[in-house]
């Protein structure tokens, strides 16, 4: 996947690889540009080197090969301090021996700042996330949202362009999670900050951001606003990745236009529109999302590809129920639908047809 | 909300009885469980270190011989003025001549004879001498016997000799701590030695002294070392640890004797400085059987141990509090200085106290290596328990050192707090 590079782009990655040991690439030639102002999170399985991105960006790795630009100016020869880059790390990292106060005014001292000016942006960098009466307690004194909170303050206090965050959420409880996801962003987007964020956790990266680039074995392998991701992937790996998804094998016998038939490993047929196949006779993934499949009849195309199921389990959820089911020799083709007034329980050994719009289904590579 | 709670009087189990007490009955069986665990280990410690320490700090008040051997003589001194200048009357003589009798037959007046010469020299031989002679002597016949004994030793006709004997009968003395700080306990009270007997004054200051030296130099080696093992790899800091620990394989001994091998005027050291041409051949170093020699080589062997409590300090510090630092635009020297140096303090503190009560209480290498300029107050009590025979002044000077130690410790506790310090 590669970006074109344009003049306004605020941070910008330029063929950048990165090596630890001289052998394995970690990060394989990275093209990446930011706008000013975007909030872009690096998604990813551990070990993708989404990490390594991040830290060649704050300056704690150098990168082996290429250029990476802020606004304009290589800074690969800039060490850490001299970026202006704001950070929070998965830890908070607060140092433990000073106040929370003392924690904020810090990059300020070291800036040289005069002790009025610190104390006021001190007060309005609280004041920032309803921390304004714990500036004198020790970060051990907080809970781990409250740390946190003043994690985020810190990075923010001096006023950088650029915040990085790596996994700042990882520590924290869902219902914590959900409250400082919303929080980041508002702040982010109310400040105006351009904003790198990594995480593993797609949930985050799909309500939090502007764009996500998606990683996988050192290389972005897509990079797009959240609601293409989930509903345009572009290869099997961000189809798997992102969100559930049901995957079913076989080789495509035709293509034609936007549409194609695949033969499934079991025999049976189905349309797809082909995203990365090219030619009968290749072997694809196709990939149909839980909530798309439809095994309601009558809200299908009369010319719809159906495939036989059967249920295998029910599980309720509350405001969905999840069946899994075999279909064309997959165990674990998983059905969602709707707790709605009308909608079917259905039994496990139960045998039904399913489908879905052609639309949803999307043929990838194998 | 339960009845229990809503009464003001203690909460009550299920059963009625208090909730303390079946708690505490519920626990009792883990309790002794516990107890029978650490029993073996307990008993040992009691009786190989509690109990032959506490003994050996009680002799440094106790002074039952005079009493127990002479106890005629001591009730009849009690009338007699040291102050007087007049020798004792005769009852007193006739007394230590009935006690003389029986010590010389159960062959102790000899033992008495060198207690009391700690006190004032010349008092071991008066009493051997006596003894020969006192042996024959019929107390019921003889008397009277205050010209006889005169004439066996004129010893006797000083009244310094039985001022000696009067001051130091009771069976409870401070005698060994005022020894042991220079002072000596006489008829008019406790005055300072004469000028050239006050030596362990100063040998406690220079052992505290000289600790404090080798704790310091101890820091400044060890820290960047203890840095570095933090810090990389841990592949490559396992292999540099057994660099760190490879000196306590070898035996102590061992060790400080390489140092009087390297350290001496013709030794390694010198030569090579000599043959460098950077020291003149007449004017060797003198860099042994002093106090460097003594701070050199046990800065070298006490190292590990500031080593290992620093180390084990700084490996708990996330390398995320300098990135957050430099992030934050700190320069390396204030990322060090304000971030790192103070989280690993704790590590300082616990070397210290330990390097610096290991130092306080050494002994073989000041010995080999100190000669006499850099011995320390523990090669003086050696020197009282195995040729002297002081044991009293031994113990007295042992309990001092110990209660030096408690009182730096509490002072440490106050300044940098205990709960500081960590060994990992």
């Amino acid at each position: 996947m590669t970006e074109t590079s344009n003049d306004a782009a605020f941070v910008e990655f330029q063929r950048v690889q990165k090596s630890y040991d001289g052998e394995i690439l970690v990060v394989k030639d990275l093209n990446l540009a930011l706008p000013k102002g975007e909030f872009l999170t690096m998604l990813g399985p551990s070990g993708s080197g989404k990490t390594t991105c991040l830290m060649m960006l704050a300056g704690f790795e150098t990168a082996t090969h290429g250029e990476i630009l802020l606004d304009g100016r290589p800074i690969n020869n800039i060490p850490p301090h001299k970026r202006g880059i704001g950070m929070v790390f998965q830890n908070y990292a607060l140092f433990p021996h000073m106040t929370v106060a003392e924690n904020l005014s810090f990059p300020l001292e070291v800036r040289k700042m005069g002790k009025s000016d610190r104390e006021a942006k001190v007060k309005r960098a609280l004041d920032m996330v309803q921390m304004g009466e714990f500036g004198g307690r020790r970060p051990a004194q907080l809970s781990g949202g409250q740390q946190q909170r003043i994690a985020l303050s810190r990075a923010l206090v001096f006023e950088p362009e650029l915040v990085l965050m790596d996994e700042p959420l990882g520590a924290l409880d869902k219902q914590l999670r959900e409250h400082m996801q919303f929080e980041i962003t508002r702040l982010a987007h109310e400040l105006g900050i351009t904003t790198v964020y990594v995480t593993h956790d797609q949930t985050e990266a799909l309500t939090m951001s502007d764009r996500v680039a998606v990683f996988d074995d050192g290389r972005i392998q897509q990079l797009a606003p959240p609601d293409q991701l989930y509903e345009e992937p572009e290869n099997s790996f961000v189809a798997q990745f992102i969100g559930e998804n049901n995957t079913l094998e076989g080789v495509v016998k035709s293509i034609d236009g936007d549409t194609c038939l695949v033969q499934l490993d079991d025999g049976s047929e189905i349309d797809a529109v082909p995203i990365n196949v090219h030619k009968a006779g290749e072997r694809t993934k196709v990939s149909i999302r839980p909530e798309r499949v439809e095994f309601n009849k009558d809200r299908l195309h009369a010319d719809a590809h159906t495939l036989k199921a059967t249920v295998k389990e029910f599980i309720y959820m509350g405001d969905v129920f999840r069946f899994r089911m075999s279909v064309a020799g997959n165990d674990e083709f998983i059905v969602k639908t709707r707790n709605a007034p009308d909608a079917v329980r259905l039994a496990p050994g139960q045998e039904i047809e399913i489908g879905w719009l052609a639309q949803d289904c999307r043929a990838l590579d194998a | 909300m339960t009845d229990a709670s809503q009464n003001a009087g203690p909460m009550l189990a299920a059963d009625g009885t208090p909730l303390k007490q079946s708690l505490a009955r519920s626990l009792r069986r883990q309790k002794l469980r516990a107890l029978l665990l650490i029993s073996p280990l307990l008993l040992f410690v009691m009786f190989s270190f509690i109990v032959p320490i506490a003994s050996m700090l009680f002799r440094s008040v106790e002074n039952g011989m005079v009493a127990e051997t002479l106890p005629l003589t001591v009730e009849a001194l009690q009338s007699w003025d040291t102050q007087s200048g007049e020798l004792p009357e005769e009852a007193v003589y006739d007394a230590f001549v009935r006690d003389m009798v029986v010590a010389v037959e159960n062959k102790e007046h000899t033992r008495l004879g060198s207690r009391l010469n700690y006190e004032e020299t010349g008092m071991s031989s008066l009493f051997r001498k006596s003894g020969r002679k006192l042996k024959k002597m019929d107390p019921e016949t003889d008397g009277p016997f205050k010209e006889q004994l005169i004439e066996i030793h004129e010893g006797w006709g000083d009244p310094q000799t039985w001022s000696v004997i009067k001051t130091h009968s009771p069976a409870v003395t401070n005698g060994y701590f005022l020894n042991a700080v220079d002072m000596r306990r006489t008829p008019e009270g406790a005055q300072s030695q004469p000028e050239d007997k006050r030596i362990l004054i100063k040998l406690f200051g220079r052992t505290l002294f000289m600790s404090l030296v080798i704790t310091a130099s101890c820091i400044l080696l060890a820290y960047p070392v203890s840095y570095l093992l933090a810090t990389l790899p841990m592949r490559v800091s396992n292999l540099l640890m057994i660099l760190v620990l490879l000196p306590f394989w070898t035996s102590l001994l061992v060790r400080t004797s390489a140092w009087k091998v390297m350290l001496q005027q013709q030794g390694v050291i010198n030569e090579t400085l000599v043959w460098l041409g950077l020291v003149a051949d007449d004017a060797r170093l003198i860099i042994i059987n002093n106090q460097i020699g003594t701070i050199i080589a046990m800065t070298h062997i006490l190292l590990p141990f500031m080593i290992l409590p620093m180390y084990s300090v700084m490996q708990t510090i996330p390398p995320t509090y300098t990135r957050a630092a430099k992030s934050m635009g700190a320069t390396n020297w204030t990322t060090f200085w304000r971030i790192y140096f103070p989280q690993s303090i704790p590590g300082i503190g616990a070397g210290s106290i330990l390097v610096f009560i290991l130092a306080i209480g050494y002994y073989i290498t000041p010995e080999i290596v100190g000669g006499t300029k850099g011995v320390f107050i523990s090669n003086r009590i050696a020197y009282h328990i195995s040729s002297s025979l002081n044991w009293g002044l031994a113990a007295a000077l042992g309990t001092i050192l110990l209660a030096v130690v408690l009182l730096l410790y509490w002072v440490y506790d106050k300044i940098v707090g205990i709960d500081n310090v960590k060994l990992g």
